[in-house]
């Protein structure tokens, strides 16, 4: 007993009581399962693939690499390439993805004030495609294809915004209209990139388009982490804010939080890691748009939960349709066609089934 | 003594259509103020003016002394807070949760909110008798229950002023009594109201002062009996309305209906009835 009433104390002091009706406990507590759940499905992820290793061999080459007393002695070459240098890459990147489109997803729907908002609604897809489509072609001009991918992708946000941007108020049909648009000018350049390219060119724009974590090396983790986790990190911390935002500009400010400062904050920092994660990976489809929604199932509309849930469900989403896509069949399925065809049929179910409570 | 708020030759157009052109006029602290006039007489830009969502050309808005051009958007959010006219969110939040958002200009810390914080919105949620409904999500109450939840999150941010905008133009009888009784309660406390209305009858029963628009300016202000009087309202409703006394009580009537009441023999009425200009 004494033990129980010692753990509840704990919890106050942290913050999460029950009392007055906000209890939390409850979602603390599904947050932690969410991690569970991801740190699960990249245990299991590692010890899938085409070459078959067991899952000793994997662990010992993991606990090699991670432990200071690892020992690669009784490891084959081979077997420690596939998994160290392909597999886990691979596995963390997919995370990394994943968890940068659903909290994207998350924060541009809080900010539009739209739950059918995804981070690709706004044309950065388009904006990014055409950016590595430039970077591939023009190779000298363009240091990296995912700078000029990041920059293009944001340059299509920043257009959009702007564009539906009228007399200090940005109306949600406007703006999805003008990330049509601008998604379609993109569009065509992409096309006009691809119709003038050479062959090589032409063959490394249309994989980069099809999407897929084919090329994934240690070198894009290093890349990612340093950027993503801290601009998800600043977006968690800005989940109340964004609960705020979401009520609409002129209640945010009267409310004390600046609409614009804040808005500006949240869509650069998820315009950035979205432009990021496409220029590495290609255009996947549906993730942004569906955790952030499958989240709010589980835990409610409020942010400061939202963020984090869709980030570890989006990371082991991803996470699961990649390890589909490289261990189904022999030849590998590009993973966007997975999400999509998993993704789909479940937002149609949940709007049939729970549209109101949703969608409001 | 400064006045609560002040406002004094305020001047605002769109584009070229003047909207505001010099309004002026004070409200004392703790004093109910109700804000009437016919629709497009500048109402709700007075307000978005006076809560800095819109930039005035011309003119000054002081609240609590201070000139709100200095104000950022946080310290406003400590001296004034707003209920908007109800409209639904498009996120789920639970009735609860957006009471609790009117602490948001008070919140310390990134994560959590604190004990207090809570106690707040709940005590707010009490006063508005909206506790057994804490739970349901917001956006699928009814546009009444979503205004009296606005009500509560604005008494639970704490600020010395307070705007709303129509507060009880979807309730119901009993809940539009309520509210206005909510908001003599509050102003009892100390807090300025500033509450704009449709109803002549609402303002002149409940309201100590009251501040009459038209044609983007001020026409009267004053106490609801200097001010709801037949030849204010005939002059912003064009001889629609007739201003009869029932006892102490002063009642707004259509016209042709005050007519057909006159019309009636005394002693059937029941009534003290008494002409006022």
């Amino acid at each position: 007993m004494t033990e129980l009433t010692g753990k509840t104390d704990l919890w106050e002091r942290l913050g999460f009581d029950q009392e007055f009706g906000f209890s939390e406990i409850h979602k603390i507590l599904i947050l932690l399962a969410l991690l569970a759940l991801l740190a699960i499905t990249v245990g299991v992820a590692i010890t899938f693939g085409a070459y078959n290793i067991s899952v000793f061999d994997v662990y010992g080459i993991v606990m090699a690499h991670v432990s200071p007393f690892g020992d690669l002695s009784g490891i084959t070459r081979l077997h420690n390439t596939i998994v160290w240098e392909l597999r886990i890459p691979r596995v963390l990147l997919a995370v990394l993805v994943g968890t940068a489109l659903a909290t994207a997803g998350a924060v541009f729907q809080g900010c539009f004030r739209n739950p059918l908002v995804e981070p690709f609604i706004l044309g950065v897809s388009s904006g990014a495609a055409f950016g590595a489509a430039l970077g591939i072609v023009f190779v000298d001009l363009f240091l990296s294809i995912q700078f000029s991918a990041f920059l293009f992708g944001s340059l299509a946000v920043a257009m959009a915004y702007f564009l539906a941007h009228v007399r200090n108020e940005t109306p949600i049909v406007t703006l999805i209209l003008s990330g049509v648009v601008i998604g379609s000018i993109f569009e065509a350049m992409v096309s006009i990139l691809k119709y003038t390219a050479s062959d090589a060119a032409l063959r490394e724009i249309v994989f980069w388009l099809m999407g897929g974590f084919y090329y994934a090396t240690w070198n894009d983790v290093y890349l990612l982490v340093p950027i993503i986790a801290p601009s998800f990190l600043i977006m968690w911390a800005l989940g109340w804010k964004l609960n705020i935002l979401s009520m609409g500009d002129e209640e945010a400010r009267a409310l004390g939080v600046n609409p614009e400062k804040y808005k500006l904050v949240l869509i650069v920092l998820a315009t950035l890691i979205t432009s990021l994660a496409v220029s590495t990976v290609g255009i996947i489809a549906w993730v942004g748009l569906m955790m952030p929604h499958a989240t709010r199932m589980i835990l409610g509309p409020d942010h400061r939960y939202v963020i984090p849930a869709a980030a570890m469900l989006g990371g082991s989403y991803l996470l699961v349709c990649d390890t589909l896509a490289r261990t189904l069949t022999s030849a590998e399925i590009p993973v966007g066609i997975i999400t999509s065809i998993l993704g789909a049929p479940y937002l149609f179910y949940l709007l049939r089934t729970r549209g109101s409570a949703i969608l409001g | 003594m400064t006045p609560m708020l002040a406002v004094r030759d305020l001047h605002f157009n769109y584009g070229r259509t003047p909207i505001l052109g010099g309004v002026s006029f004070e409200v004392e602290e703790g004093e109910l103020c109700g804000l009437f006039g016919p629709n497009g007489c500048g109402k709700t830009t007075l307000f978005k003016c006076c809560l800095n969502f819109l930039k005035f050309h011309k003119g000054t808005v002081t609240m609590d002394g201070k000139d709100i051009k200095d104000l950022g958007v946080e310290s406003m959010a400590k001296i004034v807070a707003y209920v908007p006219q109800e409209h639904k969110p498009p996120f789920p939040y639970l009735t609860r949760e957006v009471v609790l958002m009117g602490r948001t200009p008070r919140l310390k810390g990134i994560f959590k909110i604190s004990k207090a914080d809570k106690e707040k919105a709940s005590d707010a949620l009490d006063l508005l008798g909206l506790t057994e409904i804490a739970d349901r999500p917001y956006n699928q109450l009814s546009g009444g229950q979503r205004q009296m939840v606005l009500m509560a999150r604005a008494i639970a941010q704490e600020t010395p002023l307070m705007f709303l905008d129509e507060p009880t133009s979807a309730l119901d009888f009993s809940n539009q009594i309520r509210i206005w009784r909510i908001m003599q309660m509050v102003a009892k406390r100390g807090v300025t109201i500033l509450a704009c209305s449709h109803d002549p009858n609402h303002v002149s029963w409940f309201c100590d002062k009251v501040v009459v628009m038209k044609d983007n300016c001020i026409l009267k202000e004053g106490s609801p009996h200097n001010v709801i009087t037949e030849a204010v309202l005939n002059d912003i409703y064009r001889d629609v309305c007739a201003v009869r006394n029932i006892g102490e009580a002063r009642m707004v009537l259509p016209r042709d209906v005050a007519l057909k009441n006159d019309a009636w023999p005394e002693k059937q009425l029941g009534t003290e009835r008494t002409l006022v200009d």
